[in-house]
Formats: structure tokens, sequence, C-alpha cells
């Protein structure tokens, strides 16, 4: 199938396969809509047409604009014209990054010093509040850090491990490994939640007729209760933040696809011969890994760290799915959406925000450097 | 998902040597493809729960998803019965949704972004270095920034509940990588060809269509993919700026909610919202990995 992808994005893709492929993909597409379409009631077949709609309308309307710019400033004198032209092709781009990006985050942090209505300016009262009284934003912070310290580090190592591994299979097992270990990429926060809340489960089924025990759902304690070891309350418990640990470990599962990729085309892009010397000057394949290819690979590692480390940084959806923000799980991102959406405070959510906009600011400076320096390399 | 793009040196996608690093392919001792099958396995099993419960009848739902093994119930799909259509936020009902929110906010932003990356790699004027390094900031920037004042900004305009909302609010956040992906790959094509449509006297208009929209083909599907996983898979814009019109994600939310429901109907609907996804991304993925492994693109 397509998984060839995962080894070499670049090889030939027969013929046969692509076409079997797309009329896979068309077949299911339209099986669901259908689905979607009559269970949808009513409104089923309005919202598919306001979908095409807006599919025909938006990339329309968007060459139309291009379009008549583009011949307005054809009008103008041939000087003025090459000055203005690359304004005409960056605008509506900038504009959008603007109006929906720029613009409020500015807002936003003038936002956190007003009331939660934002009617009236309180001053630092919001900052003073999560700080000091905040009952729950000292565990946030705490864990925001577990989770920046712990998931990129565990991702690039647990990515390496994947990738040195599948790199000795023969090319029809190396495929099928990664993919089977890539596709949590594509799943959703909220569909991760909803797989490994059957993981975690800590409540009780019936009583089995057979051992005369109360049957357990969640499998991680069916496995400790073959050890003969009590339920435990996974997502429930704070201590030693245990909950906090098994949220993580569901972030990173969907992440370790992602490092295992890079990781794994760097490894494959270190040359044969430096491996060959060393071999012939007699060093083991630890001493080969440690000493010869993962050097080599150090600027991707990097980068896959910095990457998922951002993605640590910015999530919420996860504990907010699993409900854990009841029991101080809380991370930046999902005290955000906590604050916002159940106590509808405007100015105290933006408060929040703004920590998370500080603490990115040492890697947004990274990142312009490293975009810098790759530049002056061109 | 987090597609932040952090640029990749060097990976050598594709074009670098197939040499196996260590031993060699064939050789491949038995602990490690043990130790590979065992991680794939883990890798799998919580999935594989979910699509076993999700099929089991509620009245079976009493004991571990695993014992179907040793006592086989009879699978049903009145699961998918139910989660498609009953409930408050029926899950057919929010496929449409979402359909109508990630087409639209996937295509719309391609055609805007491929014009400012086109600008940014062929044309030259004042600003253009400070416009791109701020693109490039703009990435690591967290969404939920904007959220606050882009809610208050659209009720100005009676916009939110609005599917307009939505596909402005994911054109706004997915602009930057689009503009960044898009002019990496655009600065990998030769300068040549540019050259000499200018010679024959193409503006920058007609270049633009007839030339370098057709070669950045991979480009586009690249961050095509990355635009539809990330507004279908998004739960923030749509729970915030979508009330009243539940998108998949937050339809499966509201089902996590419920408690004493049991599994049938949550399970159900988990696998509803990962298939399209699944789809796309197996179908597709060469696209997707060819976009990560030049972070964003090489070509």
């Amino acid at each position: 199938m397509a998984a060839d992808a995962v080894v070499d994005p670049d090889a030939p893709e027969s013929g046969v396969w692509k076409w079997v492929k797309i009329g896979f993909f068309v077949v299911v597409a339209v099986g669901l809509i259908a689905i979607g379409t009559s269970t949808a009631g009513a409104n089923g077949g309005l919202k598919l047409a306001n979908a095409l709609i807006a599919i025909v309308g938006g990339v329309l309307g968007a060459m139309v604009l291009f379009w008549l710019l583009n011949k307005l400033v054809e009008m103008l004198p041939p000087k003025w014209e090459e000055r203005l032209k690359p304004y005409v092709f960056i605008g509506p781009a900038i504009a959008a990054i603007a109006v929906f990006l720029v613009f409020p985050a500015v807002q936003t942090v003038q936002g956190s010093f007003y009331n939660a209505d934002l009617s009236k300016p309180v001053g630092f009262q919001n900052y003073v509040y999560l700080f000091t009284k905040d009952p729950d934003f000292k565990s946030t912070l705490v864990n925001t850090l577990l989770w920046t310290l712990i998931v990129p580090t565990v991702t690039v190592i647990l990515g390496l491990l994947v990738a040195t591994l599948t790199d000795k299979l023969n090319p029809v097992s190396e495929k099928y490994a990664k993919m089977f270990i890539f596709l949590p990429m594509a799943i959703s926060l909220v569909g991760s939640a909803g797989i490994w809340k059957l993981v975690y489960d800590s409540s009780s089924g019936n009583i089995d007729p057979q051992t005369g025990e109360l049957n357990r759902i969640g499998l991680l304690n069916a496995i400790i209760g073959f050890f003969g070891k009590d339920q435990v309350g996974w997502l429930q418990t704070v201590d030693m933040k245990l909950n906090t640990l098994c949220i993580i470990i569901v972030f990173v599962w969907t992440q370790v696809g992602y490092a295992m990729v890079l990781l794994s085309a760097a490894i494959k892009g270190v040359p044969e011969d430096t491996i060959e010397a060393g071999r012939i000057d007699g060093a083991g394949e630890r001493r080969i890994f440690f000493s010869i290819v993962v050097p080599q690979i150090m600027p991707t590692v990097v980068t896959v760290f910095v990457t998922v480390l951002i993605g640590a940084m910015k999530v919420g959806d996860l504990v907010f799915a699993f409900g854990a923000d009841a029991y101080n799980a809380n991370v930046i991102g999902s005290k955000f959406i906590t604050t916002l959406w159940t106590d509808s405070d405007l100015g105290k959510s933006s408060a929040i925000v703004v920590v998370l906009l500080i603490a990115v600011i040492p890697i947004l400076i990274y990142q312009v450097r490293t975009f810098r320096r790759e530049e002056a390399m061109r | 998902m987090s597609a932040s793009a952090t640029s990749v040196p060097q990976v050598g996608s594709g074009k670098a040597p197939k040499g196996k690093v260590g031993a060699k392919a064939s050789q491949a001792s038995w602990v490690v493809k043990a130790v590979v099958w065992i991680i794939v396995f883990l890798w799998t099993l919580p999935t594989i729960g979910l699509l076993v419960t999700s099929f089991r009848p509620t009245t079976a739902q009493f004991n571990g998803w695993w014992n179907v093994i040793t006592n086989p119930t009879q699978l049903t799909i009145q699961n998918y019965q139910d989660a498609l259509t009953t409930g408050s936020n029926p899950m057919g009902g929010a496929f449409l949704n979402s359909l109508a929110v990630a087409i639209p906010a996937t295509i719309i932003p391609i055609l805007i972004a491929a014009f400012a990356a086109y600008a940014f790699t062929f044309m030259d004027f004042p600003g253009k270095n400070v416009l791109f390094i701020v693109i490039v900031g703009l990435l690591v920037i967290p969404n939920q920034a904007a959220f606050v004042p882009l809610f208050r900004l659209f009720n100005l305009f009676h916009l939110n509940g609005t599917f307009l909302a939505v596909w402005l609010v994911h054109i706004g956040f997915g602009m930057p990588l689009a503009v960044y992906i898009l002019r990496n790959y655009m600065g990998t094509l030769p300068k040549a060809v540019i050259e000499s449509a200018k010679i024959d006297g193409a503006s920058h208009f007609t270049t633009f269509w007839r030339l370098i929209i057709p070669m950045s083909y991979p480009a586009l599907a690249s961050f095509a993919i990355f635009q539809f996983l990330w507004v279908w898979n998004d739960l923030f814009v749509a729970l915030i700026f979508l009330q009243g019109e539940p998108v998949m994600t937050v339809a499966l939310k509201a089902l996590m909610g419920q408690q004493g429901q049991g599994y049938a109907l949550l399970t159900a609907g988990t696998f509803v919202t990962m298939l399209l996804p699944l789809v796309v991304f197996v179908s597709l993925q060469r696209y997707f990995i060819r976009g990560m492994t030049s972070g964003a693109v090489k070509g």
C-alpha cells in the first residue's frame, strides 16, 4: 500500500496501486458523505451545498481578487507597477496574518490587564490572582514544565530507537512497522483521549461468574489485576503527578511517529563510508551508533526536539478531552480554555495566554536565529 | 497535530544513499525483530481496543474488550447507528459540519499563500526579509493568543456561530505555515525557468499561473494535507467560534462528558471521527512525509 512513503517519499508509485488507492479513497469519502447527509436530517443537503458554495466561492473569490488587484497596478505607470506589484502578491496573506493573528495577539496582552468582561482595567490583578490566589495555577505551571521536559526528550529517544531498529529490518517489514507507529499522528487529540480512556479506565463491570471478582474494563487495571494489585484511578490520581504522566504518555504516543520519520531519513543519510571506517577501526555497533551516527544526525535531533517541544507547550485539548482538568492535571493550554469556556473570564484567560507567550519567546528567538543562519548558508 | 515547521537541515530525504546502518538487513537478529514488533503491538493495542469495543453490544460492555477472545459475543453495528443518528449531537450531522469547515479552510489559504510565497521567492521589495522573519517567528506563537479578541471582533459583525467565522480563523492561523512551506519549496525551483519566462515577456501573473503553480504541486499537496488534518482534528476553534453547529471533535467531547453511558457510543463515535483523517493520511502520506522531511519542504 502507501506504506513505502514512510520509507522513501520520493519512491515512484506503481500505476495500479495509485488508482486502487484513489478509487478506495473516493468510495470511502462518498460513502461517508452519503451517510452523513442522510443522518443529518433536513439540514444535511443544505450543509453540503453550503460547503460546495464556500469552496467554489472562496477559490473563485480569491482568484478574482488577485486578478483585479493585478489589473489595477498594471494600469499604473511601469515604474510604479514594478514597485507595487510585490505588495499586491503578498497583500492578502499579510492582511490575513495581521487581522487574524498579530492584531488579536496584541489585544490579548492588553486584555490581560482588564476584568472578566474586559470592561474595566484592573492593572496587574489577574496576574496577582493567578500567581498567589488561584488554587490550581501553581500545579498548572508545574505540569506544563513536566510536559516540556518529558515529552520532547522521551519522543526523541523513542523515535531514535524505533528509527534505528526498523532500519535493520527488511524493507517490507520496515514499511509496515513504521506505518503502524506513524498512524496515531492522524488521530485528533480528542480521539486519542477516547482511545486511551479504555486503557486507563478504573470503573468496574459486573461480577465474573468464574472468579467471583469484579470485572475490570480498563486494560491497564486488568494487567495490574493479573498481578493481584488493586484498581488505580490513573486519570484521577494527583499524587506523584500520576495523571499528568499518564496523559503525557498519550501525547508521546501521537508524536513518536513524527520523530521516527525524520530521524530515520537522517540515519539513512549518514554516509556508508564513515560507518565502514568505524567498523574497520574495530568499533562495535554501539560505539558506531553513538560516535559516528548520532553526531551526524544531531541537527535533525535538535529540530525534532524543538518542534515537539513547541507542540507540548501549546497542547491543551488532550487534558481538556480527558476531563482531567478537574483533577489538577491542567497545563497552560487547558487552563486557558477552562477559564474562558467554563468560567467565561476573558481577562484571566488572556493573562494565562500571556504567560504562555512569554514562555515561547526563547524558542521564538532560537527559531529566528536558526532560520537566518540557514538562509546565510543558502 | 503540531505542524509547526522548524526547518530540517539536510535530512537527505529520498536521494540519500540507501545504506543500512549497523547490521545488514538480512542479518537483523531475532532480538531486533522481536523488539520492533513488540513496540508495534503496544502502539496499536489501544486502537484495537477501541475498534473491538465499538462493535460490542451494550449488553456485553460489563467486562474488558479482550474477553471477545475467550468468549466471543455477537458483534453488532448498532453502536455506529446510534452514534451517527441519536443523542444531542448526532455524529452524522457533525460529520457534515466538519466537512463544511475543513474543505474551504484547507483550499482557500493555499491560493493566498501561494501568491505571497511567489513574491517572497521571485520578487524584490523593501521589507521582504523582515516580513518573512516575522512569519517564521509567528510559527511558534500559540493560536490561543488570538481567541478572545477574535471572538469579540466577530461578535461585532454577528459572525460567531457561522462557518465563515471558522474559515477566517483557520485561514489566519494556517497562513504562516502555508507561506513558509510554499516559499521554501519555490526557493528550490530553477531560477532559469523564471528568467526565460521573463525574457519571453511573460508577466509575473502569467509566470505564477502557468509555471510556478504547476511546478509547486507537491508542496501545495503537502500543505493541503497538513492543514486538512489540523482543521479536522481541531477542537478549540470549533468549540469557541462555531457554537450550535458541532463538528466531530466537539460532538465527541460532548459524548465524553456524559457519564454512565458506557463505552458503546463513545468508541463508535471516536472511530467515526478518525475514519476520514486515517484514509487521507494513509493514501496521501507520501506528501505528508515529504512536507515534514524538508520541514517543511524540499520536494
